[in-house]
Order: C-alpha cells, then structure tokens, then sequence
C-alpha cells in the first residue's frame, strides 16, 4: 500500500486534480497518433473528464474516470507517441508517466491497420513495466484492407492480453474494461517477452544493475534506465530526480504529520 | 556481387523505390527516423512531393510518412525495382 501512496502522491503533486481519490486505480492511455486513442478515452470515460496541461508544460493533459465491478478508475490520456526514447517533450510526458507515475495498468492502443510500426512503442513500454495490455484498434480499418489479426497468438507471443476494438462503433470496450481490471486487481499476470541486446549490451547492463538497483530502489524499472543510460539519454537523470524529490516530500510530510 | 547502388533517399523521384542501407542521421534525428521504420532492408517508396517541394511523402513499411529534404539526405537507400 506504501507504493500505491507514494505513486498517487507523485500524481498529486505534479498533475493535481481535486477529484482524485486515493483509492483509484490509475490506468494510463498511450498509442501512436491517430490509432483512435481519443475514442476509447472518450467512450470509457464520457462526460467524466477533466483538461488540463502537464505540469511545466504546454501539453494538454485529459484524465478521465469510471467504474467498472464497483471499482473507480482514473484514466490518464497520454500525448500519442512512436517510442519513448525522449525525442520530444511528448514522449518525455508519456515516458515519465509510464515509469515513474507508476500506473496500474498502462493500456497500449495501437492501429490493426499498421500494426508492426505501432509495437514499436507497444514492446517499449513493455520494458519499462510488466502491466500492460495491448489493444489493437481499428479492426473495421484493417479488415477492409483485408488484413486479418490473430489476436490470441499475438497475446502469446508477446505474453500480456489482447484485446481486438472498433472503438468508433463502440465495440470491444467491455473486453478491454474486463482486461484492465483483471491485471490491475492482480487475478491475472503477465509475462512479457523482453528483448535482448547484443552480448556486450547485456554485460554492461548487468554491471550497471547493483549501482541503480541501490540508486532507484526496487521499484523501477533497472533495466530499462541502464539501456537509457547507455544510450546516453540525459533527461532521464531530471526524471528520475523529480521522481524522488516528490518521494522526499511525501515522506517529510508524513514525518511532520506525525509531530 | 550485385551492383550495390547507393544513394540518398532525397534523389528518388516520385514513383520509385529503394531500400534502406544505411542512416546518416546521429542523435534525436536518428532514433525518430528509426522509429518511423527506417532500419536497414526496409523499402521506402516515393509518393508524392507537396507543393512548396518539400517534405515529400513516403510509404514507409505502410505508413505514408513526410518527410523534409535534410532528413531524406540521410537515408541512403539502393535503388530497387
């Protein structure tokens, strides 16, 4: 439970709403542009949504609620991205939420009709956490281009759930709800394929494990900062110290509240 | 051995091919256009140049992609049938 304070201590401090309740699950929305992520944001959260911009930032930030199985459940609308690698301040927003928000769940919406250039983005994310669930969108697009997706096989292959949409006519959004709510109450888990690099990335990572294991705690994602690190992406070192100077302030006002 | 033309993608004309062979891109540039599927063997096809000539449109592992003059200088690209 320390996790899930911290993490919605983060999530208030740096993207505050008013109506954000401890108790919420934090679900985060991310997909390339243009694979109707704003369809499923709008269909599963309705009128329910507030917007507003990313802290320090011009990006527009959409949260949404709803409830599902007498459970609330923030949605957060991440600004569509190929990758995470940090090219531009949205991918910067998205990369962070993901990692150090700490989501629940982060939904993965991608467009059947270009799938492989969307699970770029899809196989990033799924090496900063393990929670993930891939919607594949645009499934009336791709069968008209006469491409048809095995979706079962690709959950298998890729180790986390699948879950097929046409989120324009309203369709797979019950499944996709269903989904969320299992990994995010932990009746299923996952186990993600995870990419390896060449012999000499992978030595160096596992030298680099004990100095951030012991920098970053438990909690994040180790492997995935060493390959930032390796790859010489700076802004990840800003990142990581927003994320444990709101760590700082939760703790001191912990402190002080017990005085 | 084949014949292994090489040059950048900003010298392809509308309607013509090549595949990728290698990135002169370093840094930000570099990983977007990875991103975008410009990794070596992948075919870039020509679709069409915009008005003010540049960026041009190109099918890119089937994404229609623009892209401007200096990044297309980057990508060089044997020309394939």
């Amino acid at each position: 439970m320390e996790n899930n304070n911290n993490h919605h201590a983060f999530i208030h401090k740096s993207y505050s709403s008013p109506k954000n309740n401890e108790r919420d699950i934090v679900i985060a929305l991310a997909g390339n542009p243009n694979t109707g992520k704003s369809t499923i944001f709008n269909s599963l959260t309705g009128l329910n949504q507030h917007t507003g911009n990313w802290p320090g930032k011009t990006v527009t930030n959409s949260k949404g609620y709803y409830q599902y199985y007498g459970s609330n459940f923030t949605l957060v609308d991440l600004p569509g991205t190929y990758s995470l690698l940090a090219n531009s301040q949205d991918e910067q927003i998205a990369r962070d939420f993901i990692c150090f928000g700490k989501p629940a769940v982060t939904v993965v919406v991608t467009d059947g009709t270009n799938l492989e250039r969307n699970l770029n983005l899809a196989l990033q994310v799924l090496e900063i956490t393990n929670n993930a669930v891939l919607c594949v969108n645009l499934l009336d697009e791709a069968e008209r281009k006469g491409i048809s997706i095995l979706l079962d096989k690709l959950s298998t292959e890729l180790g986390i759930p699948v879950v097929g949409t046409v989120a324009r006519k309203g369709q797979g959004l019950e499944k996709l709800k269903e989904a969320i709510w299992q990994l995010a109450t932990k009746k299923i888990s996952t186990s993600p394929i995870k990419i390896k690099y060449s012999q000499e990335i992978e030595e160096m990572i596992k030298m680099m494990t004990p100095q951030l294991e012991h920098l970053l705690g438990e909690q994040l994602a180790v492997r995935w900062v060493a390959l930032r690190l390796l790859e010489g992406d700076e802004t990840i070192f800003n990142s990581i110290e927003q994320y444990h100077l709101a760590k700082q302030q939760l703790l001191e006002g912990a402190v002080a509240l017990c005085h | 051995m084949s014949s292994e033309q090489q040059l950048p993608l900003s010298a392809l004309t509308v309607g013509n091919k090549g595949k990728v062979m290698l990135l002169l891109a370093e840094g930000a540039l570099r990983r977007r256009l990875l991103d975008l599927g410009v990794v070596a063997d992948s075919v870039i096809e020509v679709i069409r140049v915009s008005p003010a000539g540049d960026p041009t449109a190109y099918l890119i592992r089937g994404s229609l992609i623009g892209l401007r003059k200096k990044e297309a200088h980057a990508i060089i690209v044997n020309p394939i049938q």
